[in-house]
């Protein structure tokens, strides 16, 4: 079964939520990776304002490679999520409401996703060129000297994701391999 | 003797880079076909779905398959009776590879070094192997390969007492630990023997040779054979989300080792398993 939801995520969205749906994601996020995700915790400490308001969003762990001219974006699939654990829960504290990326979080970005009602998306890693096509606009907002790092602003239009990690202790990494471990 | 230019080679690079990052080769694109076919998950159908059309895109617009483009790596074969007129073989390489990278709207992933991190804006340096052969051939093997299954790879120093036994069970515990992170459906190409450099070497060395070519010596071509069983029976699937392909191939290489030394290397390899090969006369 498809989903398909409308950005910013609503909390009766999340509720509904269940680790292993397939869902097609429409509306802003903003794309961060190791280098954004550094900076704006390096910057939350000092006291300075992060550059985008996160209460509310979505971040996409991306680095795209160039656009082509006349393109809107490059290639544009997830990033390893895990290098952002060190950083994600206070971006949780912030009102991060959702991620997208694949592969492992650690425990202490599970719970803190279960604390303040946050869900992890997977997109299919290495469904760049796909992915690209549901990417309808794209600017860069912040931190523009990281190049592919940047934090960029894009419009997405039923971009494919799974739920990896809901908010009822759902985790389709571990239910999806108990379920067909030999 | 027989020359070869070196504005030759940076052209060839350039290209390689090119179409390495734009069209996925047929024995993976195949082995996806494959995998349709055979995978028990509907969610893990639904990836191998979007990982076939997603390569239909790369080719069709000629645009990277995958946004990590990689570290661009080589594995050289310098025929001894041939000469490289006009520069450094390896210079020639890293023109390539900026000209490459730079036209192709390929990413750069490479920093100067790990202390500074700043991305050095061409994706070089490139990283080398040079064998010199017999011959007047040069022939470059390339591949694009991606940080996320790099990060997942791995090397332990067994004892002789581990035996076989303790081989797959370590190299099934390390794609185990990867699970989603790699990017399965992998290519796990493994080395056993050598010494420390040398195993990691050997298990980079296997992911060059075409998926479904098994290896040249019946033991070890079964042992490829039996780890891939193992290897598709952790559930693991397709993205991590759970399935029957854990693996596309496993591939083995293996070399001498001291009395003292077990050596084993797993170098995973993410579904996007980039390859060329161009041999220059």
């Amino acid at each position: 079964m498809q989903k398909k939801i409308r950005l910013p995520l609503r909390d009766e969205d999340i509720e509904s939520l269940k680790a292993g749906d397939r869902v097609l994601l429409s509306g802003v996020v903003y794309t961060a990776r190791d280098a954004a995700h550094k900076r704006m915790v390096e910057q939350e400490k000092e006291g300075t304002p992060l550059p985008v308001e996160l209460n509310g969003q979505v971040l996409y762990y991306t680095g795209p490679t160039p656009a082509k001219p006349g393109e809107v974006i490059g290639s544009a699939g997830p990033t390893t999520s895990g290098r952002m654990d060190l950083y994600t829960p206070a971006l949780l504290e912030k009102g991060l409401k959702g991620m997208i990326g694949k592969g492992y979080r650690s425990e202490e970005v599970i719970a803190s996703m279960l604390k303040h009602n946050a869900v992890y998306f997977g997109a299919v890693g290495g469904a760049a060129a796909l992915i690209a096509r549901s990417i309808k606009r794209a600017e860069v907002v912040a931190y523009e000297d990281l190049g592919t790092e940047a934090i960029r602003k894009l419009t997405i239009e039923d971009f494919p994701v799974f739920v990896i990690n809901d908010i009822h202790g759902g985790d389709i990494y571990k239910d999806g391999v108990a379920k067909y471990k030999q | 003797m027989k020359e070869i230019a070196y504005e030759k080679i940076v052209e060839e690079v350039k290209t390689m880079c090119m179409e390495s990052n734009y069209n996925l080769g047929e024995d993976v694109y195949s082995a996806f076909k494959q995998a349709l076919q055979t995978e028990r998950s509907e969610t893990g159908k639904e990836v191998l779905t979007q990982l076939i059309d997603n390569a239909d895109i790369a080719k069709a617009e000629r645009v990277p398959m995958c946004q990590d483009t990689g570290t661009a790596v080589f594995m050289v074969e310098v025929g001894q009776d041939c000469h490289i007129a006009g520069g450094r073989l390896v210079d020639a390489i890293n023109e390539g590879v900026e000209k490459g990278y730079g036209e192709g709207y390929l990413r750069n992933s490479m920093v100067y070094n790990p202390m500074n991190r700043k991305n050095t804006g061409n994706n070089t340096p490139a990283i080398v192997h040079i064998d010199l052969v017999e011959g007047e051939e040069l022939t470059l093997h390339m591949t694009a390969k991606g940080g996320g299954a790099e990060n997942m790879s791995a090397l332990k120093m067994l004892k002789p007492s581990d035996g076989m036994e303790g081989v797959k069970e370590y190299i099934l515990s390390i794609v185990k630990e990867a699970g989603p992170n790699a990017c399965p459906p992998l290519v796990v190409g493994i080395g056993i023997g050598g010494n420390f450099e040398r195993c990691a070497f050997l298990a980079k060395k296997s992911l060059f040779r075409p998926l479904g070519v098994r290896h040249e010596d019946p033991a070890v071509a079964e042992l490829e054979l039996e780890l891939m069983e193992q290897i598709n029976r952790l559930g693991i699937g397709p993205q991590g989300m759970g399935g029957s392909t854990t693996a596309l191939d496993v591939k083995v290489e293996l070399e001498s080792c001291h009395i003292a030394a077990l050596p084993v290397a797993v170098n995973l390899n993410c579904h996007a398993s980039r390859h060329q090969t161009i041999v220059m006369k």
